[in-house]
């Protein structure tokens, strides 16, 4: 049987689900399971076991700059993926890379951006990223003006749902009913409030830029496909990747990929594109599970799940938020709806 | 550097993270491991079947067929006539449906025969003499595997002609007689010396020929009798005679309605054979239910399917010419038939007994040292010998189970036992890995995919010749189904743990040599053990 004949076989064993695939054509496995990835952030980084930020970043800046051919910089907003990668004098970074201070990644990247086309290098591209912290809250008029203006930066949030490197304080990511050191699970309304908090994708779509993602550590050949199809415009681009934190979220260390694909499969984490401000794509569910499978193995929600005080309304309120994305985004079709 | 002029802040190089060892933090290391899968486990010729599906999935059918030779010298046969156990255990069933694995090794069995691949042989020879009694499928394997190991063979067997149950017990719409041929012509092609019409009668003298071991496989085909009361002796027949007169061309002539009496696969066999050879009615009369009857349930499905009428729960109590008398049973608590004193009759003129099969070990028993275990069936140690140094049996003639994969299998382990007993040792069995469960796997990963369905004959041409029933699988559905495996308990290269690893501590060694965990900087995090989709990895407490 010839190559060609073999490819036509569509069953992988795995299909495209795993990194790699030795039976599949080199060009559609992963740029992770290439052994020339860029390794943008090389070992020895302090992250902590099981980090998913220092797992999502590597994905999105080695498919980055495969997209880019290896012309890239990378701007970086302060919070634990500069901490963790740059403890003076040491580096991760296998890219050029540049740290400004907490607030101000969108407008650097806007200025490195504007000094490369001054100086004829059009070839090199820009990216910014952050954590939640320093993108929906501390950042967020930096980055509100990089999208009005329609910069050529791709901005990228690193999810992870609380400030983690001070010691786990809410954001305004933080999800209802989440404990963190400062909403402690004490009191009639333990947790995080419910109700509001900044979807910032949505945000983003609201700017009517070019591309708007989001993306997860879960499903790396998503994630890899945005930060191409994004590479491969000019203008704002914003791709939200969801990021488990061990430490603060209280999961397993190794269950931090499993943990991503539960948000993704009970609707709370909708992996969807959008193209100036109209969703385009969504990725569908594929094994649907209940909001509490994706809670109980987080500590942050242990107190929803106390032995004979379960609080069944606050898991129903979070069931209603997953179900309430599952009609938006059209995550489930209709004949496999439960 | 100049670090005694400028101030200490100022003054380091910039360095790599590379410095930083993390892998000082690591509480558990994760190793690769290969654990056994299911259907290795299960498989009682021993065959390594997730190796030869791993070669099979790239397509690379001859080191498929190589990896499964090793175990096994039949996969045409074995293909066809195995009851596959090991699909009965495969993992995938608890996903979807089990990996049709019979199917891919009957693909690989005549892609091997129409290719006319042979075995790779290396072993030098030991000079070694060693004689094998009986051509079916135990001596056939043992002589294969034995020759692989370096010594020269010779098998006597009593009949015309090799094969034993595969050819005189399995009909040919089940086994093709060319390729059953084609395979044991392979095996003799290394140099196997075959001495048919030869039926050995005097162990001691054959030791005294020059062979310095002995393996008798001679299997148990002498059929069972029960008395029923026959006021006019209608025809009697038994159903091992009867298959194998077939088999010679020297079939008797039937009568219109046979009965066959029993309910074991012989049973289903002679059924079938009856009714191809233009009986108007095939029936089985069997004393318990469907659900005690040893046949297995495919086979009695196939029966059914050809049109033979099973009469469950009865036993033949008299027979007047052409009128049996059956009494209907009832199963009892302890699940034994009971009678129930109601009676019925049917209509036949002939009648086959299919009740099972004794060995004729005679000529062995009377070896000083040979003990008999039970029904004449011979008594064999852990090594697979007899109580005569050097004397060692194998197949339905030692107790087990009577299949021809379960024979084969004996082959292989005589063989192992009789180099290891030439040689002046003792075959030790390697360590068995642990199991690869179902719970072991992160069956995410997989893609769903239902089996590939194996066409079968027409049921008009079913009904009225012997051709072979079950088609066999083309090679985009060979390849599809070997796909479906999920390689439990080994690495598939599928790059998850290189790619899943924050630390970028996981080290890809390239196609066919795996991967190593770079122990400097691993952290022990286990993400890589835990997104393996076919549990590779284990996770292992440092030491303190």
């Amino acid at each position: 049987m010839t190559d060609d004949a073999l490819q036509r076989v569509k069953f992988y064993q795995t299909g495209t689900q795993t990194v790699g695939n030795r039976l599949m054509d080199a060009d559609s496995r992963t740029v992770q399971a290439s052994t020339d990835r860029s390794n943008a952030i090389t070992s020895g980084h302090r992250a902590c076991q099981g980090c998913g930020e220092a797992l999502g970043a590597r994905y999105a800046l080695d498919a980055a700059m495969r997209a880019a051919g290896g012309q890239l910089v990378a701007v970086n907003a302060t919070g634990c993926l500069e901490v963790f990668t740059t403890p003076y004098p040491e580096t991760s970074w296998q890219i050029p890379w540049l740290h400004s201070v907490f607030g101000n990644a969108p407008a650097v990247a806007t200025g490195v951006a504007a000094g490369m086309r001054m100086r004829g290098k059009t070839d090199v591209r820009v990216v910014a990223q952050g954590g939640d912290g320093g993108t929906t809250d501390i950042g967020f008029g930096c980055l509100s003006g990089m999208f009005e203006r329609n910069d050529d930066v791709l901005y990228i949030c690193y999810d992870n749902e609380a400030y983690m490197n001070t010691g786990v304080q809410r954001s305004s990511a933080t999800p209802p009913a989440a404990r963190t050191a400062t909403t402690p699970a004490v009191g009639d309304a333990p947790g995080n409030v419910f109700g509001t908090g900044k979807n910032m994708p949505r945000i983003a779509m609201a700017h009517n830029i070019p591309y708007v993602a989001t993306a997860s550590v879960a499903d790396l050949h998503d994630l890899e496909a945005k930060v191409t199809r994004a590479m491969g415009i000019g203008g704002a681009r914003y791709i939200h990747v969801f990021v488990p934190c061990p430490l603060g979220w209280g999961s397993a260390s190794h269950d931090t990929i499993r943990i991503a694909r539960l948000a993704v499969e009970c609707g709370l984490f909708p992996l969807f594109e959008a193209v100036h401000g109209e969703v385009v794509a969504v990725t569908k569910i594929r094994r649907q599970v209940p909001v509490e499978d994706y809670l109980r193995p987080q500590k942050r929600f242990a107190h929803l799940f106390r032995e004979g005080h379960e609080d069944r309304m606050r898991v129903e309120a979070i069931q209603l938020m997953a179900d309430a994305n599952i009609r938006r985004y059209g995550l489930v079709d209709a004949e496999d709806a439960k | 550097m100049n670090g005694d002029k400028l101030p200490f802040a100022i003054t380091l190089d910039p360095g790599s993270s590379l410095h930083n060892h993390t892998g000082s933090w690591r509480s558990e290391r994760p190793v690769y491991v290969d654990r056994m899968p299911p259907c290795n486990n299960a498989c009682p010729a021993g065959e390594n079947i997730q190796n030869w599906l791993f070669h099979a999935e790239s397509g690379d059918y001859a080191a498929a067929w190589q990896a499964l030779m090793r175990d096994n010298p039949m996969p045409g046969v074995m293909g066809r006539v195995c009851y596959h156990t090991c699909e009965t255990a495969c993992n995938r069933g608890q996903l979807d449906e089990s990996v049709s694995i019979h199917a891919v090794e009957r693909f690989l069995g005549d892609y091997a025969l129409r290719e006319g691949l042979v075995p790779q042989v290396d072993a030098p020879p030991s000079g070694k003499r060693v004689l094998i009694v009986g051509a079916g499928p135990s001596g056939l394997s043992a002589a294969y595997h034995l020759t692989r190991l370096g010594h020269a063979v010779t098998i006597r067997e009593a009949g015309p002609m090799a094969g034993g149950m595969m050819r005189f017990g399995i009909p040919k719409y089940r086994l093709p007689r060319d390729v059953l041929d084609a395979e044991i012509a392979r095996i003799l092609a290394m140099g196997v010396t075959l001495e048919l019409n030869t039926k050995v009668e005097d162990i001691d003298a054959a030791f005294a020929e020059g062979f310095d071991a002995i393996f008798t496989a001679v299997g148990a085909h002498l059929a069972k009798r029960t008395a029923i009361p026959a006021h006019a002796a209608g025809r009697i027949l038994d159903a091992v005679t009867l298959l194998k007169q077939v088999e010679l061309g020297e079939a008797p002539q039937l009568g219109r309605r046979v009965i066959v009496y029993g309910g074991g696969n012989t049973a289903m066999d002679v059924a079938r054979t009856v009714r191809r050879m233009g009986a108007d009615d095939a029936m089985i009369v069997y004393r318990r239910s469907a659900k005690e009857m040893p046949a297995h349930a495919i086979e009695a499905q196939e029966a059914e399917d050809e049109g033979v009428l099973i009469h469950w729960l009865r036993t033949i109590t008299q027979i007047d010419a052409t009128t049996f008398t059956v009494e209907k049973m009832r199963i009892d608590a302890d699940g034994r038939p009971q009678p129930t004193g109601e009676f019925e009759t049917l209509e036949a003129d002939t009648l086959v007994l299919a009740l099972g099969q004794d060995a004729d070990t005679g000529f062995l028993t009377r070896v000083p040292g040979v003990a008999v275990a039970r029904d004449g069936v011979v008594a064999v140690d852990g090594q697979m010998m007899t109580g005569r140094p050097g004397l060692f049996a194998g197949g339905d003639m030692v107790p087990s189970e009577r299949t021809v994969t379960v024979a084969v299998g004996h082959g292989k382990k005589a063989a192992r036992n009789i180099d290891a007993f030439l040689r002046g040792g003792q075959y030790e069995k390697g360590a068995q890995p642990e199991l690869a469960g179902y719970d072991r796997l992160n069956t995410w990963y997989y893609d769903d995919a239902p089996q590939s369905v194996q066409d079968q004959l027409s049921m008009v041409r079913r009904q009225s010749g012997f051709d072979e029933v079950t088609k066999g699988l083309t090679e985009e559905t060979a390849l599809f189904e070997a796909r479906r495996c999920l390689s439990c308990g080994n690495c598939f290269e599928c790059d998850n743990c290189y790619g899943v690893c924050p630390d970028n501590a996981v080290i890809k060694l390239g196609p066919g040599n795996r991967f190593r965990i770079d122990y400097d900087y691993c952290k022990g995090c286990g993400i890589c053990a835990t997104e393996c989709p076919c549990g590779a990895i284990q996770m292992v407490p440092e030491q303190a």
